[in-house]
């Protein structure tokens, strides 16, 4: 089986507080922070590496299986994905691009071009990039290649046969579950990468994956060095045209000082009265 | 209040450093092609995020828990999730990734696995002592051990299967290892060794199954004193399984690291294979201590760093009194932040100034062991081996009496809340203690320097490192940005030389040395720094931008607040013996 995983990187996002608006709100300015995967890809890589291993010490990969790893982007996000082929992804394709002139529509549309050409089983993406937040490149991939997808994963089950999967969807009040004939499209949520959240049926049932995506064990990062990583211009997708055009960017506004309730009966009627929460 | 215990690795500087030192050189030797500098960051920051989310968030549960032990089984059992702590690391590849690849190893620079060791430091010390251990043993068997050991030991010890420890110390006998007693007795092709061990670092610990021993001993033919001392390799548990006759009779109560097993090792004919030639035990050890120092060494900039960005954090937060001048006070507040006052900046420059400079000379150092190891010119590697030789014992001891003062320095910035265990400083200070005792004492690194370093080879490692100094000075004569730190290095660097060649001098006799060597060597180790920074404001002078900026600003400080301290210590020196041998016993 074969798997895509497109990324992003983004701004970190750990120090999300530290971005500014450039003066008269033409864009958000992000100098000084370190580009970071986004989290929900490292995810999707982390799903991707328990479907196709054996999960058992030391991990290995399943015969025929492999992860492929895509990003658009500037020169410098090789790293990124050099940092996915790290943690046990086997190639990379890094389609060159500036961010300012790509959106959610247009990423659907050169994903669907990069699915084309390798012809995975499976794209299993983050829900959504922490910057943008837009999460809306996952389904518009799946509309575009006429696949089924299932959004906010939280668990995936391989089935036996590796022709379709079940997918267990964080949604209000509970998880649904899906069920998908491959090829397909999966985006994940923060809980995909609990200990248990994938199941392969390779991996012993009892086994536990540490909690989160996995480092990059050192040797791994020199051997990702030797891995393959493909470069070409965006362009060379043939998808061009960007629908999104941004009016103005504000900071949120600052936000005003608490109060404090003397009890628990002032709590309800204040919600009750100004907040009108209930 | 919750602990607060912050680290981030400072990886520009990592960077910063290996620029400035030539790092493409050591990178172009055969061997270390795979690690040019943008493979070497990206491992660096792997360790770091590794180190942060892993490793420090158990430093204060290893403070407060400790280790155990239980009289009836012998064994140890360390603070909960420090086995799996070991286990991660050693997944992770941070215990491999400087060892030879031929037994599994990274076979990564030493300067690289310098820094990780910076970074398990700074958030686990008591932590990192194992693998710091392991390493060594892993050098002792490398260099010392024949084919036939290296086979058998070292691809366990660098896949974190078995751990090592060294046992020198007995009892009655500390810095003076000529007093040693443990007995070696033939028996076949091996050994059964009897004796009492103290102060073996993870002699027992719950990590893992087997621990591979050290143990400096005396065969039955042996000459007395320094010169009759072997060495052999003692496992936990033999190779048919059994297990062997060292077993651990208590642990230490100690001042810090408490999450470090501190064993007292007692062996009752234990079976043990010799390493190298019969008394020579010493001359492996050496080669084995240099490593050691040089890391152990690093402990103070390491305790040092995480202290430092422990006052930042407090300091950028703490309001407490008004600035001085009346356009700094900040409208509207009662009380301005603390950076605003002259003296808070001092002790955060004091200790910034000197760390990162500290840092500096020792991953010079290590660059130049790597040289020493792989250089295709001898005369590069005899370059390489006199330098390593000659500032080891100035890393070691320069930077952990420097890092603790630093340290102090450190909690003195937050006032009472640096006391108290909320800010975690206490620890630092009280696990880095033991840096300026264990692995050869400081004033045991300044008799090393004084007493051998310098007059080896007709004083030709000196002679290296002065040749470097004035090259530094002279490339940088018409460098109008950094005139004054040129001139600070040249005056310095000329009292370095007079003091230098006065110790060598008929006038000056044993005890002398002894009076005043420590002395000399923090006048030595200031100089060295002054160097550091002349090479790194060499650097920073022709960029542009914030960090370089700051780099100079750092220069700055180090050459006109604390280089000057050289010309009190070159008295010191120059008094000589006469005031302190002048006491009689009973006068103490």
């Amino acid at each position: 089986m074969k798997i895509l995983v497109p990324l992003k990187r983004t701004a970190d996002p750990d120090n999300a507080n530290k971005i500014k608006i450039a003066p008269g709100g033409a864009k958000v300015v992000t100098d000084g922070l370190e580009p970071k995967p986004n989290p929900f890809d490292e995810y999707a890589v982390e799903s991707a590496l328990r479907l196709t291993e054996n999960g058992t010490n030391p991990k290995a990969r399943l015969a025929g299986d492999s992860v492929v790893v895509a990003t658009f982007g500037a020169k410098e996000a090789s790293q990124t994905l050099r940092q996915a082929l790290a943690m046990g992804a086997d190639s990379g394709l890094l389609f060159e691009a500036s961010d300012e002139n790509l959106d959610g529509d247009l990423v659907a549309r050169a994903l669907a071009k990069v699915v084309e050409r390798e012809k995975p089983d499976l794209v299993v993406m983050g829900k959504q990039a922490v910057d943008g937040d837009s999460n809306q490149v996952g389904q518009i991939l799946a509309e575009r290649l006429g696949w089924p997808s299932a959004t906010f994963a939280m668990s995936i089950e391989l089935s036996q046969d590796k022709k379709s999967v079940i997918v267990g969807r964080e949604v209000d009040g509970g998880v649904i579950k899906l069920k998908l004939a491959l090829p397909a499209v999966i985006t994940v949520d923060l809980r995909i990468v609990a200990p248990k959240s994938i199941t392969n049926h390779v991996t012993p049932q009892t086994h536990n994956y540490q909690e989160g995506a996995r480092y990059a064990p050192l040797p791994m990062i020199m051997a990702a060095k030797k891995k393959p990583l493909a470069e070409a211009p965006f362009a060379s997708l043939g998808v061009e045209g960007v629908k999104t055009s941004y009016v103005k960017f504000e900071a949120p506004p600052a936000r005003k000082a608490g109060i404090k309730v003397k009890d628990v009966p002032e709590l309800v009627q204040r919600l009750r009265a100004e907040a009108k929460a209930l | 209040m919750a602990t607060v215990q912050t680290y981030r690795a400072p990886l520009d500087d990592f960077r910063f450093i290996l620029e400035v030192l030539g790092y493409d050189a050591i990178h172009a030797l055969p061997g270390y092609e795979d690690y040019d500098l943008e493979t070497v960051l990206s491992l660096l920051s792997q360790a770091d995020t590794f180190c942060r989310e892993v490793a420090l968030p158990l430093n204060r549960v290893g403070d407060k828990h400790g280790v155990k032990y239980d009289p009836a089984t012998a064994s140890v059992t360390s603070p909960p999730g420090f086995p799996e702590l070991f286990r991660k690391y050693v997944e992770a590849g941070l215990l491999s990734l400087g060892h030879p690849t031929e037994f599994g190893g990274g076979g990564a620079p030493h300067a690289v696995a310098l820094f990780i060791n910076e970074m398990i430091t700074a958030t686990n010390k008591s932590f990192s002592m194992c693998p710091g251990l392991t390493q060594g043993l892993i050098e002792a068997i490398t260099h010392h051990g024949t084919d036939d050991q290296r086979a058998r030991y070292l691809p366990k010890l660098i896949a974190g299967e078995w751990t090592g420890t060294m046992c020198l110390t007995e009892p009655q006998c500390g810095t003076d290892l000529g007093l040693l007693t443990t007995k070696a007795v033939p028996e076949g092709d091996r050994y059964r060794l009897t004796g009492t061990k103290i102060w073996i670092t993870f002699g027992e610990h719950d990590y893992c199954d087997n621990i591979v021993h050290l143990v400096l001993a005396r065969l039955p033919d042996a000459p007395a004193g320094i010169k009759g001392i072997s060495v052999f390799i003692v496992p936990k548990v033999l190779e048919d399984g059994t297990r062997n006759g060292i077993t651990c009779a208590g642990l230490e109560h100690k001042m810090g690291i408490h999450a470090s097993p501190t064993c007292v090792m007692s062996l009752e004919g234990a079976l043990g294979e010799l390493v190298g030639e019969p008394h020579k035990g010493m001359k492996a050890m050496f080669t084995m201590m240099n490593v050691a120092r040089l890391n152990v060494g690093l402990e103070g900039v390491a305790l040092g760093e995480i202290a430092y960005q422990t006052a930042v954090a407090f300091a950028k937060d703490r309001r407490q009194g008004r600035a001085m001048d009346p356009e700094k006070r900040e409208r509207g507040a009662a009380a301005d932040n603390i950076l605003v006052h002259p003296d808070v900046r001092r002790m955060l420059l004091e200790v910034r100034s000197t760390n990162e400079a500290m840092r500096s000379l020792a991953v010079f150092t290590a660059l130049e062991i790597d040289r020493a190891a792989k250089a295709t010119d001898p005369a590069e590697r005899e370059r390489g081996a006199d330098l390593a030789a000659l500032l080891t014992p100035v890393v070691k001891s320069f930077c952990t009496e420097r890092g603790f003062q630093n340290t102090s320095e450190c909690m003195q910035v937050l006032g009472g809340s640096g006391f108290t265990a909320d800010w975690s400083i206490e620890q630092y200070l009280r696990d880095l203690r033991i840096a300026m005792i264990y692995e050869g004492t400081n004033h045991i690194q300044a008799l090393d320097l004084v007493g051998r370093k310098l007059p080896a080879d007709n004083g030709r490692s000196y002679k290296t490192f002065a040749g470097l100094v004035r090259e530094a000075i002279d490339r940088n004569a018409g460098n109008a940005a950094i005139a004054d730190l040129v001139t600070a290095l040249r005056e310095s660097f000329s009292t370095l030389n007079q003091l230098t060649e006065w110790l060598g001098s008929r006038e000056v006799d044993g005890e002398v040395v002894g009076a005043v060597s420590s002395a000399y060597l923090n006048v030595f180790g200031l100089t060295a720094l002054c160097h550091q920074w002349v090479l790194q404001a060499e650097v920073a002078s022709k960029r542009e931008g914030k960090f370089f900026e700051t780099k100079l600003k750092n220069a700055r400080y180090f050459a006109h607040h604390v280089l000057p301290r050289v010309d009190s210590l070159a008295k010191v020196v120059r008094a000589g013996k006469r005031h302190i041998m002048a006491f009689e016993a009973d006068e103490f």
